[in-house]
């Protein structure tokens, strides 16, 4: 056992001894380390205001070893064994690195708040030789909001980052192999004791939790990051299965994937993309890249949250869960694990393990449509996923699911019941728009009203069926 | 290098991208340095019954917690002296999201965890939150304001033809990147210095002083840059200050106060929502013979600059149309809501939308083109050049800049083609628009209208410069160092600006109204100028020649058969005891305006652009996106292309976001839901426009003598974004075979689009 954070900044080794578990990167860097260059713009992980780079020495070969992520919150502890880059430390021996020199020579910057998180993003892409054309900088650079620019100067700096020279690059600190690390402090301000756990393997994690059955799972962060620098709540015990040898995993079988919970939006999208084009297509608008670099597939459906969006594309494939329990497994579908608002088919000590997705079927059709006020880096107004089986004319098979529309992401069992052993053509699926009202009794919020929820739940449902040829509007003019 | 990179880059542009530039909360902590944390109201309009701060005090690291009865003086930051922006409430709250007391803590976390324990016990007061309730409740924060020429209603109703139509614009948060942050650091005498991310420092040291019953010499404020404005700072900024003043006044600490985002979009005023109702008349070809607006604004719980920022809407209801006769009624309604402030456009843009909105109305009334609408009823022609303020426009570039746009654009050509996408697609629609803006330039309280500058030049010939304008992006200081430069003819890199303070140029105006550069730069450039004079009297002087025969050039100095290099003669200037230093001072001449009647000419010029914006929707979901946007504006004779450039570009996204999905949502007990990039969404990266073609007007030059023939940038490219509502307004009316206006309002989110598709298939209005 640990009580040492180590990790390497800007090249230098640095070890912090028993930090507080909930103390963010960037609090540490600007208060600590007084390396302000990376900022505060709302501590939610939304405007990318304080991107930093991190290199992860042990990342599964497929995936791009350097992934830019919002250090206002990733808690400092789960930096341990990384290699963290800030924007004080791009320029070497007085000389700008490409991507900086770029943005000035191309008035990428007015107010200058946020350049250190574009900075950072285009930094990350720089160091993982990814290509600039529009479509992927649109990618890259979601998660950073500028309000100065309007992002022409910033695009035309993106595309020209390679034509500068280069200069030599911090290195990709070697992987330690070390005990398990542990954390205990008691917290000045509420005098709680808090205790971070950083297991290793799936039993010494099962372990833990078996004894800790309060204790936070924390992944990504991109949730529980949220509950404490803007609900200020104090997490008492936190197991971080960012270290969990093989969470993360992702294997094809002969039915299907298997993806580890603790597996990353960014590790598991281009699998997904493979198997249902549509899903990846979601998944690209999941968050930002920062957010899915971060963001795990097993903590979007853990939360139970009902806006979350991996769940009703899940939920339409038939997805199944496989929850674990110190020595206990159990496999359920992914629809029954939602039981009501907050409230989840989930024991105490018990966690996801994996998610099962099956293979697409023969003669089967899936998409799954978001919607959001705007188009990239929001939460759903609604989600809406759709997998149908045809035999001939008719409808075999037809599962609907929908986030947004509930207090749990669901299946529109009346709308798929008007469909089932139908023709599948638009008398009924007009019948079937009508039935969604019987399915669902939407809120209103900030993001939509009721009325316009059901409204574009029947919409989608009829995008569906016009599908191949009606252009989806988003994919259409994004990628055209 | 691509053709708009040209122009001195910004003077920090450097700092930006390596994080050197130093904002508020990055200065170096100072021993004793105290964090702020200000509790908020949770109520829209109540009694505090009682306020129990015990726990809070007691709290770990707290050193002491402020409340209205700490204040030395007077409890208000309101900036024209209506009194009713109070620090801390002081009985009832008005509003949710009011500032009740600050708690000042050793730490940031130690001040934000006490100021969770305080306990307030309310007595709810009847609110009133929306327009409409104040328009029932009369709720007015002045008397209804009229503009106008001539009996509208005569004209409207006998005109050929008539309509009338409704429409809401909601408002708007600044969403600057850094949030309103103070620091303030006590002195000898207990005077007070200030670091303050505002557009008004001038404004900041006087209510300072004002709340601790101080001289303003006793307060000095600095502003080095902020991380963004755009109006947000330019009263806002006060209060955040007047805490930490506070502070450091009670404790003799340094304070600072940097807000939370949360708590910056709920504490803080925003962009006034306006619900405007019109009637006009005009005959066959469109053209207007008389119109009536009615309009009213939502301003929150106290006066701020609502007075203004509504005058200005009314200023912009013609935009670049003779209206003939119009009357315009404007209603500025008090509500228990944040009070709402300057934001790029400060009215202009509410006013704008309006009109722009009677051009859409009329050519789907008609069947015809709305661009040959525009055109039939811009300023021009015999008797058509005053406005309702009855300002003569003199300076009328509109119509041949909007057929130069309209040409290079291929604008008739890329209509039809949408018309012919239209036919051939049943769901996804598509829709264009062109739409000019014309923007009156000057502070239409004329007092404002004036500013300073200091500059020093040293033996080494380096010159140091300061002036009252403040730097929050826009490039103000590389404007103005080039300006000297210029005077000088020398490297505009060998003149510096450091932070603009209180102490160098006093009684400043805010940088605000787009006039930065206009005032701080003819104000340095006098400076320079009386130097400069001083510098070729002595070579003349010298060479035994006139002084108008010493040429300043290259960084020379020639006088005859005597040539300097520029230090060389500020050396030997100094040795013969030549003052190297000068003020100076600018106002904008020929202004003059009666509020009383609405009538003068409170603009010295205006500011032309158009834009042309295509615009696609799906009208199963009411997304909608920006294809391809045309841009041609004015500038005058650009100081600084690329700089100009990066305004135009910046306004036009920003107003993009306004009109689109940017959309503030209160509930129905006043308390905004939408306050954190979450759930409020400002354009992100693939919202640019993917087709952005953004043009300075190749033959734009001030008729008045500005500063080198150029005009003010910064609000007017935010209208050009209208040009997206009106597109999107066609994409919808295509549902309706272009016989209807849809009822589409702002923002056009996908509900609200969605919204108007339905009603047009409904076959309602």
């Amino acid at each position: 056992m640990r009580d040492t954070v180590s990790f390497t900044l800007n090249g230098e080794m640095v070890s912090v001894q028993n930090p507080d578990p909930t103390l963010t990167l960037l609090n540490w860097l600007r208060q600590t380390r007084s390396l302000t260059g990376t900022k505060e713009g709302c501590a939610e992980g939304d405007c990318g205001a304080c991107t930093v780079v991190i290199g992860s020495p042990d990342a599964p070969e497929d995936l791009p070893p350097w992934r830019a992520v919002n250090a206002c919150i990733a808690f400092l502890p789960t930096l341990d064994g990384k290699t963290v880059i800030t924007v004080e430390g791009l320029a070497q021996n007085g000389k700008l690195h490409p991507v900086q020199q770029a943005l000035i020579e191309h008035h990428g910057s007015q107010c200058g708040f946020c350049t250190p998180g574009f900075v950072m993003s285009l930094y990350a892409h720089y160091r993982n030789e990814g290509v600039v054309d529009d479509e992927t900088l649109n990618d890259v650079l979601a998660g950073n909001l500028c309000r100065c620019t309007g992002y022409a100067p910033i695009i035309r700096a993106a595309r020209a980052m390679y034509d500068y020279p280069k200069v030599e690059d911090i290195l990709l600190a070697s992987a330690t192999d070390s005990e398990m690390l542990c954390l205990t402090m008691t917290d000045t301000l509420s005098g709680t004791e808090k205790q971070y756990f950083a297991p290793h393997n799936m039993s010494e994690l099962a372990i833990i939790y078996a004894k800790h059955p309060d204790a936070v799972i924390l992944a990504g962060s991109t949730d529980v990051g949220l509950w404490v620098t803007k609900q200020k709540k104090v997490l008492k015990v936190l197991i971080d299965i960012g270290r969990v040898e093989g969470f993360a995993n992702i294997e094809k079988t002969e039915n299907g994937l298997m993806i580890g919970a603790g597996a990353s939006y960014a590790a598991a999208h281009e699998t997904l993309e493979e198997m249902y084009p549509s899903l990846g297509e979601l998944i690209r608008r999941i968050g930002s890249t920062q957010i899915r670099n971060a963001g795990t597939m097993g903590g979007n459906i853990a939360n139970g949250s009902p806006i979350g969006d991996m769940p009703p594309p899940l939920i339409a494939l038939g997805a199944e869960l496989i929850l674990r329990r110190g020595d206990n497994t159990r496999r359920i579908a992914l629809e029954s694990f939602f039981l009501e608002y907050g409230k989840q088919d989930i024991a105490s000590g018990e966690f996801v393990e994996t998610i099962f997705v099956p293979n697409p079927v023969p003669a089967g059709r899936f998409a799954v449509y978001k919607v959001s006020k705007r188009f990239d880096q929001d939460i759903s107004a609604l989600c809406g996923a759709f997998s149908l089986q045809l035999d001939g004319h008719k409808v075999a098979a037809i599962r609907i699911a929908f986030g947004g529309m509930a207090g749990i992401p669901a299946r529109a069992k009346n709308a798929e019941a008007a469909l089932l052993g139908q023709d599948w053509n638009e008398t009924n699926l007009r019948k079937a728009m009508m039935a969604l009202g019987d399915d669902f009794t939407p809120l209103s919020d900030m993001r939509a009203s009721a009325e316009y929820r059901l409204q574009c739940a029947q919409n989608l449902l009829l995008k569906f069926w016009l599908s191949d040829d009606a252009p989806y509007l988003a994919k259409e003019v994004r990628h055209g | 290098m691509d053709k708009h990179a040209s122009g001195p880059r910004h003077d920090s542009a450097h700092k930006h991208v390596t994080g050197e530039a130093i904002y508020i909360d990055d200065m170096p902590l100072l021993p004793g340095l105290l964090h702020l944390q200000p509790g908020l109201s949770t109520r829209a309009h109540a009694r505090i019954i009682s306020l129990d701060l015990e726990a809070v005090r007691a709290a770990p690291g707290v050193v002491c917690v402020l409340t209205h009865n700490d204040i030395p003086a007077v409890n208000d930051v309101s900036p024209t002296g209506s009194g009713d922006d109070p620090v801390f409430a002081q009985g009832t709250v008005v509003y949710a999201g009011q500032a009740i007391f600050v708690v000042a803590a050793t730490n940031l976390a130690a001040a934000r965890h006490a100021a969770a324990l305080a306990r307030v016990e309310y007595e709810d007061l009847p609110a009133i939150l929306t327009i409409a309730d104040a328009r029932e409740a009369k709720s007015n924060l002045e008397d209804a304001q009229v503009m106008g020429n001539g009996d509208a209603k005569a004209a409207i109703n006998t005109a050929p033809h008539q309509l009338s139509g409704h429409l809401r614009v909601g408002g708007q948060d600044h969403f600057y990147l850094e949030t309103q942050a103070a620091q303030c650091v006590p002195g000898e005498d207990n005077d007070l210095t200030l670091y303050s991310s505002t557009q008004h420092p001038s404004e900041v040291q006087h209510l300072i002083a004002h709340i601790l019953g101080r001289s303003s010499h006793d307060i000095t404020v600095q502003v080095r840059r902020m991380g963004g404005a755009f109006g947000g700072k330019e009263t806002q900024a006060a209060l955040i200050a007047a805490m930490t003043a506070l502070v450091s006044h009670k404790t003799g600490h340094p304070a600072r106060l940097v807000l939370d985002r949360d708590d910056d979009m709920v504490l803080t005023g925003k962009r006034h929502d306006f619900e405007i109702d019109y009637k006009c008349g005009f005959d066959d070809a469109g053209r207007l013979a008389g119109i009536a607006f009615d309009m009213a604004s939502r301003c929150g719980c106290s006066m701020d600059l609502s007075a203004a920022i509504n005058d200005r809407a009314m200023f912009h209801m013609d935009n670049t149309y003779y209206l003939n006769t119009a009357q315009i009624l404007s209603h500025r309604f008090q509500t228990n809501t944040v009070s709402n402030t300057a934001f790029r456009g400060f009215g202009g843009p509410q006013g704008m939308i309006a009109i722009e909105r009677v051009m859409d109305d009329i050519a789907l009334y008609l069947g015809k083109d709305p661009l040959e609408i525009r055109t039939t009823n811009l300023y021009g022609g015999e008797g058509r050049d005053f406005t309702p303020y009855g300002q003569r426009v003199t300076d009328n570039v509109a119509p041949e800049l909007m057929n130069e746009l309209a040409q290079n654009a291929n604008y008739e050509k890329r209509r039809s083609e949408v018309r012919t996408f239209n036919a051939n697609n049943q769901y996804i629609r598509r829709g264009i628009a062109l739409t000019p803006v014309k923007f009156g330039i000057s502070f239409t309280t004329t007092f404002l209208n004036q500013a300073g500058a200091l500059v020093h030049v040293y033996t080494d010939g380096s010159v140091h410069l300061n002036h009252g304008g403040t730097e929050m992006g826009q490039g103000l200081n590389t404007k103005i160092a080039q300006i000297v430069a210029e005077e000088f003819q020398i490297d505009h890199t060998c003149v510096k600006i450091t932070a603009t303070d209180t102490d160098k140029v006093p009684n400043t105006s805010a940088t605000a109204a787009s006039s930065g550069t206009d005032l701080n730069g003819m104000a340095a450039q006098r400076a320079a100028q009386t130097i400069k004079s001083r510098l070729a009297a002595f070579a003349a002087g010298k060479a035994g020649c006139a002084i108008e025969d010493v040429i300043f050039a290259g960084g020379r100095v020639i006088a005859d058969d005597k040539d300097w290099s520029f230090p060389a003669l500020v050396k030997e200037a100094y040795l013969a005891r030549i003052s190297l230093s000068s003020t100076g001072f600018y106002k904008t001449p020929d202004i003059n305006y009666k509020r009383k009647t609405h009538s003068g000419r409170p603009f010295y010029y205006y500011a032309y652009g158009a834009a042309i914006s295509e615009v696609e929707i799906d009208t199963l979901t009411g997304e909608s996106r920006i294809l391809r946007v045309d841009i041609l504006h004015d500038v005058g004779k650009s100081l600084n292309p690329a700089l100009d450039i990066g305004q135009i570009e910046g306004g036009f996204v920003q107003g993009a976001g306004w009109l689109t999905s940017e959309e503030l949502v209160f509930d129905k007990a006043g308390i905004l839901q939408t306050h954190a990039p979450s759930t409020y969404k400002i354009p992100a990266y693939s919202d640019r426009p993917p087709v952005f073609n953004v043009a300075l007007y190749g033959r734009g030059e001030n008729t008045e003598d500005t500063i080198h023939r150029s005009k003010a940038v910064g609000e007017p490219p935010f209208m050009l974004a209208i040009s997206v509502f009106s597109a999107l307004t066609d994409a919808v009316a295509s549902v309706g075979d272009y016989k209807t206006l849809p009822d589409l309002h702002a923002p056009a989110t996908p509900e609200h689009i969605l919204h108007a598709i339905h009603s047009l298939e409904a076959g309602e209005k």
